[in-house]
């Protein structure tokens, strides 16, 4: 069965018909050619397909394309839209926080994700004190990026890159 | 003795060339390749673990509106060799392990391929079969070799002799777990075969060889290498699971070949990566150690029990670092295969010495304890002055200074009494070395050629996040004697000339040396003023080539481990490496593989572990919620660090290879830390919490 959506991604908008079965993150790749986002498991347990869903990261292959009329998706290379590379990702490059490339975007979104998340306020398990406001330390950032894996184990810079982009002096 | 190149560029800390488009999501992976109405590709999958198929019934698959092909043992092409039989797909109605692929179905999406995939109905006449790896396997055999040419077994002196009479022994069998490369990016392959064109066969394919990837499909399909063009920019990550070609490239192609014209989309799953494309074989390791008083070691042997599928043989080199890592007058090594009803065990990071440095670091800690010695020092009592095995001298050794810089670094002198407590937790350190052999392949080709006043390099060199893309320019503007700037090297494509695979950590230095070769060629021809378009191409130096020497890179690693005295939870906040791997070409790149080599072995101490199920004979952990990888949080103080060392001999970079030494000996010194903070001694990687917390007072 096909359905007729309109989602906005990276700015633009987008009208496609899908299967009631395509992901999200297949809508992406496979019928707007917007290969940013990565399938590295298609079961939510790798973070590679991570995007910003209505401002929130998001994996996008564990959504279904159908469920998300409407929605304004940012991937990585939407945080670039401008030509600018975005603070993140510039941090990744100048740390050197990634090897293959693979989950990198999916790794960026998070990123932006989770200096959103504390800026807000939200705690994680690392959080000492569940009512103050958390600190971008090591282990904050290490937590909450670890839903994205990185098999070329770039972790030690991952979490470095992110807490630059966090305005960190490290 | 070579005259090393001048360095400028080379040891600069450049930052990646292929970063920004990483960074963005633009560079663009084999399945992504923008072609025009790609159909897909899906694989169909035995459901039993030995047999043979007795019916395939495909109508409800070609009834659902969108399915465009789909392909069996009865209707497939027939392949001109299937002298490989993982290569040989859908040839014959065998069934040789559970989650072959017997079946493709090819469709107008994704969605619809899948659909057909499951309506494809097989039924199996089922064998009884053999999966379970057993030390007193029956039929454990001496394969005639071990990966990729070693002699299977070694022997000198008389190992039980020394056993018999030494001061202090150790005798003790440590095994390694069944382990999946699982890089990031899935296998893939996008193919195009269209008839009419002058190279019929494209395929976009994720590998760490584009030219031995074409050989292969050359052989299996009756191609000449000329109808045949791989392309591959960019890799996912590949650990050795992408070194060779795996069952779905033939698939894709042979479904390219069934729709002329049309570009089709083979992705697999990552459940389907568990059975197809190759795995370090579990290893089982016999461990003998003799020493006199001063804990100089008087015999040293090791005797190692593999897996290898019955279709093909892998025979994983794992006894060979105990052939050169010590010193001692008595030694031995054995390999002993099962061949089993089992999916085909294959390269993965450092084959040989990642599980070969395990049973004999930890025995070597265990050596120390019985001895009274600290482990570094007894490491230091046993350095060899020649390679053990074949008496050379070493082309550069510095074991000695990296165990001494790196106990330094890590604060080892001042490290807590074993059994220490803080808390909840108890804590303990602990050490191990890491080998990896300096390797050149002997084909590349470089081409390099003037163009709009830069000078453009051409090789087929794979980049799979070791910074090829980076570091190969460096070298060819020193070659050359220019700005980095100046140079752009391309890769990734048989159009450009042959280079060998992304493998034995011999990319750089293998690749590097026709850079240099072309580069001299190129100017003794040229001068240094050539005009536009002026080209030379250069091979691999084989003329410098130096046999006299045993090369190695050499490292040293120190661990802190906290183990939870409650619940058995392990953290390790520290792990700290020292290398001796020659020049450095670019110290952020490398940095970041030799971290990465140690996060993997870190993953490998704690948490990885194909669990394998003997009655279904399959891996019943296969994905990714359940095959446990190091996560971020995972990772404490990590650092990676190196001598500055001038190794004349390896080849005109004094490069040595980094991809693979830094996953040697970390989970030797995982075990050895949790030993000296629990007392408790794990032989049976990974060193889970419920192994810890059952031994715990």
């Amino acid at each position: 069965m096909d359905a007729d959506i309109t989602l906005t991604v990276d700015g633009a908008q987008q009208r496609l018909t899908v299967d009631t079965r395509t992901t999200l993150l297949d809508a992406l790749r496979e019928r707007i050619g917007n290969t940013s986002p990565k399938k590295g498991c298609d079961h939510g347990q790798c973070g590679a397909c991570t995007v910003l869903l209505d401002g929130d990261r998001a994996l996008s292959c564990l959504a279904l394309a159908v469920a998300h009329d409407g929605a304004e998706i940012t991937t990585a290379d939407g945080l670039a839209a401008d030509g600018e590379l975005h603070p993140v990702q510039q941090a990744f490059l100048e740390r050197d926080a990634f090897q293959c490339g693979y989950c990198t975007p999916g790794q960026v979104c998070s990123a932006v994700g989770v200096l959103d998340e504390v800026r807000r306020g939200w705690p994680s398990h690392a959080s000492q004190d569940l009512t103050a406001d958390p600190e971008l330390s090591h282990d904050e950032v290490a937590e909450r990026m670890s839903g994205n894996l990185c098999r070329c184990g770039a972790y030690a810079n991952i979490v470095p890159a992110v807490r630059q982009a966090g305005g960190v002096q490290a | 003795m070579t005259e090393l190149l001048e360095p400028r560029a080379i040891g600069r800390d450049t930052v990646r060339r292929d970063g920004e488009a990483k960074v963005r999501g633009t560079a663009t992976y084999a399945i992504e390749t923008p072609v025009q109405h790609p159909a897909y590709v899906h694989p169909v999958q035995a459901t039993v673990p030995l047999g043979r198929i007795t019916g395939i019934d495909t109508s409800a698959a070609e009834a659902i509106e969108g399915v465009v092909a789909v392909l069996t043992h009865e209707n497939a092409e027939r392949l001109a060799s299937t002298d490989d039989r993982e290569f040989a797909v859908l040839q014959s109605d065998e069934v040789a392990f559970r989650g072959q692929v017997v079946a493709v179905v090819v469709a107008e999406t994704s969605e619809l391929a899948r659909q057909g995939a499951d309506a494809v109905e097989v039924t199996y006449a089922e064998q009884p079969h053999d999966s379970a790896l057993r030390v007193d396997h029956p039929d454990l055999y001496k394969p005639e070799k071990i990966n990729p040419s070693f002699e299977t077994d070694t022997a000198e002196g008389d190992v039980a002799a020394a056993m018999a009479t030494a001061h202090v022994t150790v005798e003790e069998t440590y095994s390694t777990a069944m382990y999946h490369n699982n890089p990031l990016e899935m296998h893939a392959t996008t193919a195009l075969w269209d008839p009419s064109a002058e190279v019929p066969l494209t395929l976009w394919d994720s590998t760490q060889g584009v030219h031995p990837d074409r050989a292969a499909v050359c052989e299996v399909f009756g191609l000449e290498q000329e109808q045949v063009r791989v392309i591959c920019p960019f890799v996912g990550g590949g650990f050795g699971s992408k070194g060779t070609p795996h069952a779905h490239v033939f698939l894709a192609t042979m479904a390219a070949r069934a729709v002329p014209g049309r570009p089709v989309k083979l992705g697999l799953t990552r459940q389907q990566m568990f059975s197809l494309v190759g795995y370090r074989t579990p290893t089982i390791q016999r461990m003998q150690l003799a020493a006199d008083r001063t804990g100089r070691l008087q015999a040293i042997a090791i005797d190692v029990v593999e897996q290898t599928s019955r279709i093909k043989e892998f025979a994983e080199q794992t006894g060979v670092p105990t052939r050169m890592m010590y010193a001692s007058p008595n030694r031995r090594t054995t390999h002993r295969l099962a061949a089993l009803d089992v999916p085909v065990p294959s390269w993965m990071r450092a084959p040989g010495e990642c599980p070969g440095m395990f049973g004999p670091e930890v025995a070597m800690d265990e050596l120390a304890e019985r001895l009274g010695i600290d482990p570094v020092e007894l490491r230091i009592r046993n350095e060899p002055e020649r390679d053990p095995e074949t008496g050379k001298p070493w082309s550069s050794r510095n074991l000695v200074q990296c165990l001494r810089e790196g106990a330094e670094r890590f604060g080892w002198a001042d490290r807590p009494p074993a059994g220490h407590r803080e808390g909840a937790w108890l804590v303990g350190t602990g050490v191990a070395s890491s080998v990896y052999p300096t390797m050149r392949q002997a084909t590349s080709t470089a081409r390099i050629r003037y163009e709009d006043g830069r000078y453009v390099a051409e090789i087929g060199a794979a980049d799979l996040g070791t910074g090829a893309w980076t570091v190969l320019p460096q070298i060819a503007a020193d070659a050359l004697d220019v700005d980095e700037g100046d140079v752009e090297v391309r890769i990734g494509d048989t159009r450009y000339p042959i280079a060998s695979v992304a493998g034995g950590s011999s990319g750089t230095n293998t690749w590097g040396s026709a850079l240099t070769v072309a580069a001299r060629e190129f100017r003794t021809k040229f001068g240094r003023s050539p005009a536009d378009g002026d080209e030379v191409s250069g091979d691999v130096d084989q003329a410098s080539k130096d046999d006299a020497h045993a090369a190695y890179a050499f490292g040293a690693q120190f661990v802190e481990v906290r183990v939870n005295v409650d619940t058995g939870e392990l953290r390790v906040p520290r792990l700290y490496g020292v290398f001796g791997a020659g020049r450095i070409i670019n110290p952020r790149t490398a940095r970041s593989q030799l971290l990465g080599g140690m996060t993997m072995g870190l993953s490998m101490a704690l948490h990885e572990n194909s669990v394998w199920d003997t009655r279904l004979g399959q891996v019943a952990n296969h994905d990714l919620a359940e095959y446990h990888v190091t996560v971020n949080a995972d990772v404490g103080d990590m650092q990676a660090h190196w001598l500055d060392e001038h190794d004349p001999y390896v080849n005109v970079m004094g490069s040595k290879g980094i991809g693979e030494i830094g996953i040697t000996g970390t989970a030797a010194a995982v075990v050895n830390a949790v030993h000296r903070a629990t007392g408790i001694r794990i032989r049976d990687l990974p060193v889970t919490l419920d192994k810890v917390l059952t031994a715990l007072p």
